[in-house]
């Protein structure tokens, strides 16, 4: 084969996917870019095999704790939401560790970032992973707008950004009760989700989309079906709003669905996910060039995910220039599981990315993780990586042979260097965790 | 490795064994030796945006009660009420541990104080507030850093220090820092760290992080051992800030420590149940208030020598939302605390509640980088037109906040 097909597999393995496994690289260098553009072409597969409970059982879970507010039935629920935090992790690492379509379990975490929930806020996690698989997941190749509605209408969405509280000021319960709207949700949904922070909005726009969106919530224990979207007519803000110069009409729940459909095919927002997409598979500070083409195609298609994920894969500069990302741990952990076939248990899953200040899940804010090496890479962070890169290593079973799994790795991309570093390593854990910490590997 | 919870002596004797990667200049006698003054400075950076009407309110204002509604603060003397000031201007009862330094003499509040922009996106506003700007550009550094390439003169010695996860972009820069958090990965192998320092010698980021991380852990093991309280410093709550505070300074107090400190608090966005006296922020008060006290603790008599400044990215709405919380707003409250502190007032100019910024914030009336330039200055010797052009370029409109260090 040639070098270069040989070496993009490597390329295509790391960046598109996590990490190259078993065989995986001399069957990826047959057509490294069409192995990607394929996953993406194929259905996505709708969940994992095991039984996870849907949001709406843990969101129902949560509503009954608060009413209930007996103290045993409070540790009954944070135990409850231990134990399927673990199985949801479990599942996550499983899903890519056995995939046969790795950049679809990508591109799925990169979407779950852009629209973060965190259990920076306790009551979000119980059923944050679930937001990933029902919200993201179905849509990560389909079409934007479909994405931002399910998003942002799914209850850990509206419960993290307070909108489920909302209160329209002339809304039948706001007169009442002199309560009145929550700017978050408006405003992160234009600054991170939609048009960005140069997206052209002002201080006016985020007081219209709170205002169009009061009324979306959470179903409650005596509605219908607790734990799932529910609006509420008598909390809406009545009236027109003008949303960028548009005039929304009163419509209720509607309103807020045409905004969002605006929103969506805004220009700005066009260019704010191309450029976190080129961000995160190109470079952190990405060429113009890349960022207009994916948001041309973007704009071109009306949003269609599955075009605009090969926008970026079509890329020279997504090819060009190997190992120009440092991994987040996130990355590194998970590929390191894929490239050594194990999935840990789930507390030394959890424990090592807590340490690693990277807990799924647990974002400090609603930006999300930051996707730049400069957030990731401090003195201490690298001593850590190297640490939980050895404690990895001796947990994996076997151990595999650190140079066959280096080859089946990191193939054409393994400096001399590095293999020879893994040669003398002193015992075959010392050497996968060599590998494993190896620039090559912290890179992608 | 051994390096990090082992003594110096066996720290340096692995180094030696480390077939030449590190170079003369990488070993920490040579980086903590000879640290050109005894002055430290020690940045918070409390992110969220902090209300600063809440943590010292001016209580005296005339509409103070009517504007804050329900979560204005009981006047002092009333039970669970604030702690007076002045006649004006009372704490929070939840920054109660503080009080004692405002009664010493060593803690001071600039209110109505802001960064200079307008924004109020969290996140382009602590980029702002973290590299000295007013608007975006691009790739920047930290003004923080930027002190630092001045104070060291191309003399490494006095190296800044990152305290809890990443470097905050405040310290990203030229010049190099060192980091901390608590409850490393533990042991890591020898033979592992010295092959790392071989093949991460060509990789620009690997490689000087990894040899910062190795004298920094050999550093701060021997200043702090094993047995801080930093284990609680893991958790995600107002109660991890303690530990954080108190490695910091037992670190920077370190005879041979770095001098110059940032450090992180969140928890700050209180758009739903804030409180009053009690609640959500009077929780994150209450542990940001035993942080402050840790770490004037830990640093015994360097304490003296001592200035922390903490800042938010901007204040908070005056009124109350519709979920009994806030919303972003302009301007906030600076604290000024340290042992070189002319403290004991609230100093800045109240703007007074009845004009307020865009009909609901705060106005700014003092830009917190004049009080970071009066530090620079009047702690570190920086001359002005340093300050104006190197360290916060295109400002020399803003003077530096004049009395606030003891003579």
């Amino acid at each position: 084969m040639a070098a270069s097909a040989a070496f993009e597999a490597v390329v295509a393995a790391t960046r598109f996917g996590y990490a190259a496994r078993g065989d995986e690289l001399s069957a990826i260098a047959a057509d490294p870019r069409g192995w990607v553009t394929r996953q993406i072409d194929q259905p996505v597969q709708p969940a994992f095999p095991a039984a996870l409970p849907p949001s709406q059982r843990m969101v129902a879970a949560l509503l009954q704790m608060r009413r209930d507010k007996q103290p045993a039935d409070r540790k009954a629920f944070n135990d409850q939401v231990r134990d399927v935090y673990f199985a949801e992790l479990t599942a996550r690492t499983d899903a890519v560790v056995s995939s046969p379509t790795p950049a679809i379990e990508r591109l799925v975490h990169f979407w779950s970032n852009h629209f973060t929930v965190s259990g920076f806020r306790p009551f979000v996690r119980g059923f944050a992973f679930a937001f990933e698989r029902e919200a993201i997941r179905p849509h990560v190749t389909g079409r934007f707008v479909d994405m931002l509605l399910a998003a942002e209408r799914h209850p850990a969405m509206l419960l993290y950004l307070d909108n489920a509280l909302s209160i329209g000021p002339d809304s039948i319960v706001g007169q009442r009760r002199d309560k009145g709207i929550n700017e978050n949700f408006g405003r992160e949904m234009l600054e991170l989700h939609t048009l960005g922070v140069d997206g052209g909005y002002t201080q006016a726009d985020v007081i219209a989309l709170a205002r169009i969106l009061t009324g979306w919530s959470v179903a409650r224990l005596n509605d219908a079906e607790p734990g799932t979207f529910k609006f509420y007519p008598q909390i809406h803000e009545p009236g027109p709003k003008q949303l960028l110069g548009k005039v929304y009409a009163e419509a209720g729940e509607q309103e807020g669905i045409a905004a969002l459909r605006d929103l969506a095919n805004h220009p700005a927002t066009a260019h704010h996910i191309a450029f976190k997409l080129a961000q995160h598979f190109i470079a952190d500070a990405p060429p113009r060039a890349a960022v207009d083409q994916i948001a041309k195609v973007f704009r071109n298609t009306g949003g269609n995910l599955a075009a605009v994920s090969k926008a970026v894969v079509a890329l020279e500069a997504a090819w060009s220039k190997p190992f120009g990302k440092m991994r987040t741990p996130g990355d590194m952990v998970t590929a390191a599981c894929r490239a050594a076939n194990f999935t840990p248990p789930a507390p030394f899953l959890a424990g090592g990315l807590r340490t690693l200040n990277q807990m799924p899940f647990y974002a400090p804010s609603p930006a999300g993780w930051p996707d730049d090496a400069a957030s990731w890479v401090s003195p201490e962070a690298v001593l850590r990586r190297a640490g939980w890169c050895e404690t990895f290593a001796n947990r994996v079973p076997g151990p595999p042979d650190p140079i066959v799994l280096a080859g089946a790795t990191l193939g054409e991309a393994l400096p001399a260097d590095t293999l020879q570093a893994i040669q003398r390593a002193p015992s075959r854990r010392a050497g996968v965790a060599l590998l494993l910490a190896a620039p090559e590997f912290q890179r992608r | 490795m051994a390096c990090c919870h082992s003594s110096r002596r066996q720290f340096l004797g692995l180094v030696a064994g480390g077939a030449g990667v590190f170079t003369l200049a990488s070993l920490p006698g040579a980086v903590f030796a000879a640290v050109p003054g005894d002055l430290r400075f020690v940045v918070v950076l409390l992110r969220g945006a902090l209300d600063g009407m809440a943590a010292v309110a001016p209580i005296g204002d005339p509409l103070y009660l009517e504007k804050r509604g329900a979560i204005a603060l009981k006047p002092p003397g009333d039970s669970g009420g604030t702690i007076a000031l002045d006649r004006f201007f009372a704490l929070h009862p939840a920054l109660g541990a503080v009080e004692p330094y405002y009664r010493s003499g060593e803690l001071l509040f600039v209110h109505a104080a802001g960064n200079g922009y307008h924004t109020r996106s969290h996140f382009d506003a602590q980029d702002l507030m973290e590299t000295g700007l007013t608007v975006k550009q691009g790739e920047s550094d930290g003004w923080l850093n930027r002190a630092i390439v001045v104070l060291q003169g191309g003399d490494k010695a006095r190296l800044g220090l990152a305290v809890g996860g990443a470097v905050p972009l405040i310290l990203r820069g030229k010049a190099q820092v060192a980091s901390w958090e608590p409850q490393g990965v533990g042991a890591i192998d020898n033979d592992l760290i010295a092959a790392l320092g071989r093949i991460y010698a060509r990789d620009p980021l690997l490689g000087p992080a990894l040899a910062e991380g190795i004298k920094a852990q050999a550093f701060s093991s021997s200043v702090l051992g094993d047995d801080t309280m930093a284990k609680g410093g893991m958790g995600f709550g107002p109660k991890a800030f303690a530990a954080l505070a108190q490695a910091a300074g037992k670190l920077i107090a370190a005879p041979r420590g770095p001098r110059i400190a940032a450090l992180d608090m969140g928890g700050w966005d209180t758009h739903v149940n804030q409180g009053a006296e009690t609640g959500r922020l009077a929780q994150n008060m209450e542990g940001f208030a035993a942080g402050l006290d840790a770490l004037a603790k830990a640093m015994g008599p360097a304490w003296h020598q001592t200035v922390v400044v903490a800042v938010t990215e901007f204040g908070r709405t005056v009124a109350v939302n519709g979920n009994n919380g806030t919303d972003h707003g302009t301007a906030s409250v600076v604290f000024v605390m340290g042992g070189a502190v002319k403290g004991g007032r609230v100093a800045g100019d109240w703007p007074g509640l009845a004009q307020l910024q865009d009909n609901r914030d705060l106005r700014m009336t003092t830009d917190a980088r004049a009080v970071m330039k009066a530090v620079l200055r009047d702690h570190f010797g920086l001359a002005r037109n340093v300050l104006d052009t190197k360290v916060f370029p295109d400002t020399a409109g803003i003077k530096p906040f004049d009395g606030l260090l003891r003579a």
